[in-house]
């Protein structure tokens, strides 16, 4: 297990007490797991995504990721349409433990409340909650 | 090394079933057919599926070699938490196979089947006699089917009552059957906390009975190996609110003869026959998990239920209101016969039993409290709760010390589970095992501890001995191959 | 007790060294009003030899082996079990095991059951097989609630053919769903009727047994189109596996799923249990499978071995939201199986499997010419129903007399069919046996 100060937290993305993570991209926002989810749930075996066109509230469960060991719900921090779905984390699992932040996204959402991902934890403040763990 | 059990030894390899044999071998004796091929329309029929043909030495080589690839009770100790890995009794096995029973169809009438029924009767009054819960089923198959008759019939009664229950309470200590079975009926699990003595308090309870709560699920000694010490007001509370209290009898071994369940305020109990009454799990079963629930409970029972009247047996599906029925026929029988066969052979011995399990694991306690983090330093029951806290700082954990383990000869205990404490390494001997052999793994388990002080990678490079080294479970996850 | 260690000398240094006084010192944290007021008012151990004679007394009354001729079957199938398959079951290093969560010491009872579940698939034609569920009833029930979750539909269609005991079971476990059971009813010639299906919109799945409990083959082709039209899964059941050393597959016809009882793959009949849930399934629906599944995989030195896989669908991680709430499930009855399976092997299992279907002609061909005809004209495999007629009940009972048990009476389960009954032959059954039954019932 990593130590906090070991944690890559990039600082164009923004970030949720669930551990994902969030960041804009050509109109769109990617959305992934943190640093510490992968670290913590070890090697990762499968992910469960929804379909493209499915539409989330902030805060709902779009899928879940498991380990050998564990299961994790994953919760969108931010609400939205479903566009578009990281195919190759079918085959390759193992991106979101290599790349959680970037071949490792997971979702992309078109959001319907702009000021939610200003709502989101800058990466001090999430480090902040995981030294509260 | 060499006083203890494990040892190095020649081991064989042996090919899968389907990499072994030619076409045309068999290991069956065929019946001469006597009478004359009936044909059948050609699109119904196949040239059956691709299996092996073996001989039977290769069959039984096969099998032999196979088998010596196994830890198993018959070998050493196989300390698994709640599991109870006592001995199996080989006399029971002789039972269990007498032609008359063995070859009983369940469909026999009545009259050839009388001394089957008593023997399930009698097996009910026994377990309602140890439990002080008056009312038995033998039908579940397992421990979570019985858990899942159970939450059926709160459900029904809850039902009959009236009002719209949807809730259970199930302890962050539960074992993960619990809130499945709780979902299999319908019902919404809801965690209750463990106080910060290892057990529910009456507080936690209060704070989320409510109308909407159908009943508990409680474990007694819980999974810490601690005894629920509020149960009681706990189930005075339970039964106020308008709830029923389950009890998981998977701890049994700790309290024969000492505890009534019933005066628990425990209104339904399941039982793992292949647990506390020493029928061999088989590698992952067949096992038994009996129902015991009080009178009032009765009708609910599953059908079909035994029914005695002047000596004479019966089975009845005569109950209107039973939650119905879970099993083909009438439940394993085959099981019941070993833990029938066991009870008679230790008679009030029984109570002897759980004290001695319970010495075991307060003699291992004691022994390796100040070697292993004990996250509750008070007296335990039939099992107890150990963490990796003292080892983390040489980054070695709970896995790394039970593989290391295996190669002093003695099977893991469970590995993390209680999931309430991190890093759990949760110990139950059972009462078959000598001083002699405590001493032994208290020793093994000392020097692994040292190992991870002094030579953290010794335990990351183990086990040696085994016949295969660590297996790369995330491999076998992302491509699963299940057939061959 | 000789099962007990501890000498009264062990238990005093125990006690000593965990600094309690006696045995019931232990016990402190039990408060007074859960004790057993009485302790246990139990008759006294027995010794092994009296323990030998008081199971003898339980069995007498039952028949011994050979003393009555059965027709039984009807979920619970008398064949011959090789005594090396009693033997090679009996070691310990298969019966004493736990589940096999440590893979490095387990690697007798993974591959084992690894072997099963590839055996298992062949035999079904399907793609996947789990490590067992309990037994033929329960894996139906997992089978509804697998199809109800894969499609997300909540109707459930049952043929009436599907064992009596089977159907009950799944309406139990299916009744705290909510799910919308529907009867499909049969046809004259004793196959289910596929006619009245539910529309596409709630259809989640389509249930047949065959050989049914009439012993009849059901058209499974027919059904898993009927079933995939309407978007629905078709489950195919059994009670008698043996049936598929003749018949082609369940999966090989289109079946989704494939569920039944195992026992007849050399487990005693036992009163009833235990058996063996066999379950087999698509790859594509795996993740959403009930019970154990054993994977193969690397050791770190690049050995093959075996590991229980895909574990995240289980209550152990997944706890209220697992595929099922199982756990300890019938290995040992799956171990059982596989050596059955490998000891008859595909030769043998061809072989014995037409020997059953010729005898069961036989009798069938020998009773009609004596005047009891068979009561459905349809395919069947080794089970039949005859319609005796009116006296029946009388005629049952002299049979019983003479140590012949007449199979089993299905009026409890279908009183339309008047005094049918359901006769089973397999290999154990001889053409003198036979002939002696025909003899006692012809008019």
């Amino acid at each position: 297990m990593k130590e906090l100060n070991e944690l890559h937290l990039p600082e164009d993305a923004r970030y949720s007490e669930d551990h994902e993570w969030a960041k804009p991209s050509n109109g769109v926002y990617l959305i992934g797991i943190t640093d510490y989810a992968q670290d913590q749930l070890g090697d990762i075996v499968f992910v469960d995504l929804p379909e493209v066109g499915a539409v989330f509230q902030r805060g709902e469960e779009f899928g879940t990721v498991e380990s050998t060991k564990a299961v994790s719900e994953l919760c969108t921090p931010l609400g939205g349409e479903v566009v578009a779905v990281n195919a190759k984390l079918e085959d390759a699992p193992e991106l979101v433990n290599q790349d959680p932040y970037e071949s490792g996204w997971m979702i992309s959402i078109r959001i319907e409340a702009p000021e939610e991902y200003g709502e989101m934890l800058g990466r001090e403040e999430y480090l902040e909650t995981l030294k509260g763990l | 090394m060499n006083r203890f059990p494990g040892a190095a030894g020649l081991v064989f390899n042996e090919p899968l079933l389907w990499e072994k044999g030619r076409p045309g071998r068999t290991a069956f004796s065929l019946p001469r057919p006597d009478v004359p091929a009936a044909p059948l329309p050609e699109e119904l029929t196949a040239d059956g599926p691709d299996f092996p043909d073996l001989s039977e030495p290769e069959l039984v080589r096969h099998y032999t070699r196979l088998s010596q690839w196994n830890f198993c009770v018959d070998s050493g100790l196989y300390p698994l938490g709640s599991c109870t890995m006592k001995y199996n009794p080989k006399i029971n096995e002789k039972q269990a196979a007498r032609p008359a029973l063995a070859g009983a169809s369940p469909w026999l009438p009545e009259d050839l089947a009388q001394g089957a029924l008593k023997l399930m009767h009698d097996l009910e009054r026994l377990l309602a006699h140890i439990t002080g819960l008056p009312a038995v089923t033998l039908q579940p198959a397992a421990g979570a089917q019985g858990e899942l008759a159970g939450m059926l019939i709160i459900h029904a009664c809850q039902r009959e009552r009236g009002g719209q229950r949807t809730k259970i309470l199930v302890p962050d200590t539960a074992h993960g059957t619990n809130p499945a079975s709780a979902a299999l009926c319908g019902y919404q699990p809801v965690g209750v906390s463990s106080g910060p003595d290892g057990v529910l308090t009456f507080e936690a309870v209060a704070s989320v009975m409510d109308d909407r709560t159908a009943g508990i699920m409680m474990t007694n000694p819980n999974t810490l190996g601690l005894f629920e010490a509020n149960c009681r007001s706990i189930a005075d509370l339970v039964h106020e609110r308008g709830g029923l209290v389950y009890m998981d009898g998977a701890n049994l071994n700790a309290v024969m003869g000492i505890v009534d369940v019933a005066a628990l305020g425990v209104d339904i109990l399941h039982l793992n026959l292949h647990k506390t009454f020493s029928t061999p799990h088989g590698g992952g079963g067949p096992g038994a998990g009996p129902v015991c629930v009080r009178s009032e409970l009765e009708p609910y029972l599953p059908v079909p239920r035994v029914m005695e009247e002047n000596g004479r047996y019966r089975l009845s599906e005569d109950f209107p209101r039973s939650i119905g029925r879970l099993h083909a026929f009438h439940g394993n029988f085959g099981v019941m016969i070993k833990a029938l066969s066991y009870i008679l052979s230790l008679g009030p011995e029984l109570k002897t039993v759980s004290q001695l399990a319970v010495l075991n694991a307060n003699y291992l306690r004691k022994r390796l409290a100040g070697v292993f983090h004990l996250p509750y330093d008070r007296p335990c029951m039939h099992e107890c709760v150990f963490t990796d806290r003292f080892q983390r700082p040489h980054k070695v954990t709970t896995l790394d010390m039970v593989k290391r383990l295996m190669d002093f000869g003695f099977h893991p205990p469970t590995i993390y589970f209680p999931l309430v404490v991190e890093g759990a390494l949760m110990i139950e001997p059972t009462e078959t095992e000598s001083k002699e052999d405590l001493d032994l793994f208290i020793e093994a388990l000392m020097e692994v501890a040292r190992e991870a002080a002094e030579d953290p990678e010794a335990l990351r490079r183990a086990p040696g001995l085994t016949k295969v080294r660590r297996l790369d479970e995330t491999a076998a996850a992302r491509k699963p191959r299940l057939c061959g | 007790m000789r099962y007990l260690p501890h000498t009264p000398d062990d238990i005093q240094t125990m006690l000593t060294v965990v600094g309690a006084d006696d045995l019931e010192a232990l016990f402190a944290d039990v408060p007074k009003d859960c004790r057993m007021k009485e302790g246990l008012d139990l008759p006294p151990a027995l010794t092994e030899w009296e323990l030998n004679a008081h199971l003898a007394a339980l069995a007498e009354g039952l028949p011994e082996p050979g003393e009555y001729i059965s027709f039984l079957g009807a979920g619970s199938y008398e064949h011959h079990i090789p005594e090396v398959i009693q033997a090679l079951r009996g070691r310990g290093e298969f019966l004493t095991p736990y589940t096999p969560y440590q893979p490095e010491l387990s690697q007798g009872t993974l591959t084992a059951i690894y072997e099963y579940q590839t055996l298992t698939a062949r035999l079904l034609g399907l793609e996947a097989a789990n490590a067992s569920l309990y037994d033929g009833a329960s894996a139906l029930a997992e089978a509804l609630l697998m199809a109800v979750r894969v499609t997300r539909k909540t109707t459930v269609a049952l043929s009436r053919l599907i064992h009596p005991h089977y159907r009950q079971v799944a309406e139990t476990y299916l009744r705290p769903t909510g799910c919308r059971l529907v009867e499909l009813n049969y046809l004259e010639d004793g196959r289910t009727d596929l006619n009245k299906l539910p529309p596409e919109g709630e259809l989640a799945v389509v249930a047949l047994q065959s050989p049914n409990f009439f012993g009849v083959i059901e058209d499974l082709k027919n059904g898993a189109e009927e079933a995939h039209d309407r978007r629905a899964l078709l489950v195919a059941a059994f009670t008698e596996p043996l049936a598929y050393g003749l018949l082609k597959s369940p999966g090989s016809l289109g079946a989704d799923i494939a569920c039944g009882e195992g026992q007849s793959f050399g487990l005693a009949p036992s009163f009833g249990g235990p058996g063996l849930g066999m379950f087999a399934c698509l790859m594509d629906h795996v993740r959403s499978m009930p019970g154990r599944l054993v994977g193969q995989t690397l050791d770190r030195e690049g050995r093959r071995g075996f590991v229980l896989t895909l574990a995240t669908r289980e209550q152990h991680i997944r706890r209220e939201r697992a595929t099922s709430n199982i756990c300890t499930n019938a290995s040992h009855s799956a171990l059982t199986a596989a050596m059955y399976m490998a000891a008859l092997g595909r030769t043998g299992l061809a072989a014995l499997a037409r020997l059953n279907h010729d005898k069961a002609m036989y009798l069938r061909g020998a009773l009609e010419a004596a005047g009891l005809p068979p009561r459905f004209r349809g395919p069947v495999f080794n089970e039949f129903v005859v319609q005796a007629g009116p006296g029946f009940e009388r005629k049952y009972q002299a049979l019983l007399t003479k140590k012949i048990l007449f199979g089993l009476p299905l009026r409890t389960w279908y009183p339309e069919l008047e005094d049918g009954c359901l006769l089973c032959v397999t290999e154990t059954r001889s053409r003198a046996e036979m002939d002696a039954l025909v003899q006692e019932v012809r008019p």
